[in-house]
């Protein structure tokens, strides 16, 4: 009751009276959040229930009470404390579950709207007489309901991104497969831009696929490299370096003849690795390396011809 | 810790076990040059499987060794550099040009097997 009087007090008073209010009218607000938090929540459900937003489809109704509960207290204990790690948590939270597409984002945060608009109904309820304090008290109230809400969506933006950056990283992995041809030899066929990640994650790839499987000879074709500037070949000679260094020799194929002028006139000097037209030679060369020959069979007898002999 | 150095006719493998310290770097170097002379030996192993780290000294005394025993008609890989290791040596820039690498200890012996020794003034 005194705390009540004390605002009264302050509020009539205008200018600096809103300085000295928020802190007890804050706490008159969170207490009244707690004290009628059944009726609120019950209506925010019911709400969210009518308009559709209800998120929580997939969850029994003793789910849902819990989950609205949780909801419902994690946003006041922000009001109470003035800070948000309660919020952040949660949001990221159910910021995964959208991203497993358990849950749609537009639901979660019409749900959320819909539980500020209901608290904010509480509010023009509990100080219908006295409009001065409601004006105070939904200062109090709006920038911590605009901060949890920024909080919501930023962890669905991020939660994206990270998506995003995930399937990034599968795609770049699945784009330069290590292939073994034959024992000891490996192609690696490069296709579509490199830059200074993907350089060094292909290096890294090609090392482990060496070690693997015990490569001599790799064959790195890159047909399918559409620009090659002096960037792109210092990293394809930092990758045949660090193969060299493991022991394997590697043999660069499908220079074009549009890239093979870029090169010379760039002036980058790629006479220290071992070059070949295309694929084919390269197989060619490295067979030899490995002391293969393959001889082609009697085309009548064996229509596919599989010989290889050492 | 000194690196020890194996005999294994007619070639011999220097197993390196933990980091090398420069004092341990100048011991591998006179001690292989030394006993290359004593065994007549055709070739040198450096097995470098353990090391999580080259840096510029090491890679430089590896490489001057291996020029060393050429003068003296010895044929030096270095085997068994790790992958990661390999990712930083290259952006260092220490690639090593002249010097021989292999994938491991056994692949180091099939090179220096499979590779004709002749010496100048000795037949094979």
């Amino acid at each position: 009751m005194t705390t009540t009087a004390k605002a009264r007090g302050s509020t009539g008073r205008n200018g600096s009276s809103t300085a000295a209010s928020p802190g007890t009218l804050k706490e008159e607000l969170v207490a009244y959040l707690r004290r009628d938090r059944e009726e609120l929540r019950g209506e925010w459900v019911r709400a969210m229930a009518a308009s559709g937003d209800l998120w929580l489809d997939s969850l029994t109704a003793r789910e849902q009470e819990l989950e609205s509960v949780k909801i419902y207290n994690t946003c006041v204990d922000c009001l109470d404390s003035g800070s948000y790690p309660g919020a952040e948590e949660f949001a990221g939270q159910m910021a995964r579950r959208v991203a497993v597409g358990a849950m749609s984002s537009e639901r979660f945060l019409g749900g959320m709207l819909t539980l500020r608009d209901v608290c904010g109904r509480g509010l023009f309820r509990r100080f219908a007489k006295e409009p001065d304090r409601l004006n105070a008290a939904l200062g109090v109230f709006e920038p911590v309901v605009n901060r949890i809400l920024v909080i919501v969506a930023m962890a669905f933006n991020t939660e994206r991104e990270r998506l995003v950056r995930l399937q990034q990283e599968a795609i770049r992995e699945l784009s330069t497969p290590v292939l073994q041809v034959r024992d000891r030899l490996l192609i690696l066929p490069i296709i579509g831009l490199i830059d200074s990640e993907r350089a060094r994650q292909l290096t890294e790839q090609l090392l482990d696929a060496i070690r693997r499987f015990r490569a001599r000879v790799v064959v790195m074709d890159i047909t399918g490299v559409a620009a090659v500037d002096s960037k792109v070949a210092n990293h394809l000679i930092q990758t045949v370096d660090a193969a060299r260094l493991l022991g394997t020799i590697v043999i660069l194929t499908g220079v074009s003849p549009a890239t093979a002028q870029t090169i010379v006139t760039v002036g980058v000097d790629l006479s220290r690795m071992q070059t070949v037209g295309d694929l084919q030679g390269g197989i060619e060369v490295a067979d030899r390396l490995l002391g293969y020959r393959v001889i082609a069979g009697d085309p009548g007898e064996a229509p596919i011809v599989p010989a290889t002999v050492a | 810790m000194p690196v020890p150095i194996l005999a294994q006719a007619p070639y011999l493998i220097a197993s390196v076990q933990s980091a090398l310290t420069d004092a341990d770097l100048i011991d591998l170097q006179s001690g292989l040059l030394d006993k290359a002379r004593r065994r007549r030996c055709q070739g040198v192993v450096v097995d470098v499987t353990a090391l999580d780290v080259m840096d510029s000294y090491s890679t430089r005394t590896l490489q001057s060794l291996a020029t060393m025993l050429r003068l003296r008609g010895v044929e030096t890989v270095i085997a068994g550099i790790q992958p990661n290791v390999a990712m930083a040596m290259v952006q260092l820039g220490l690639t090593m040009p002249d010097v021989r690498t292999a994938l491991d200890l056994d692949e180091g012996l099939a090179y220096l097997r499979a590779k004709p020794h002749g010496r100048a003034g000795r037949g094979q």
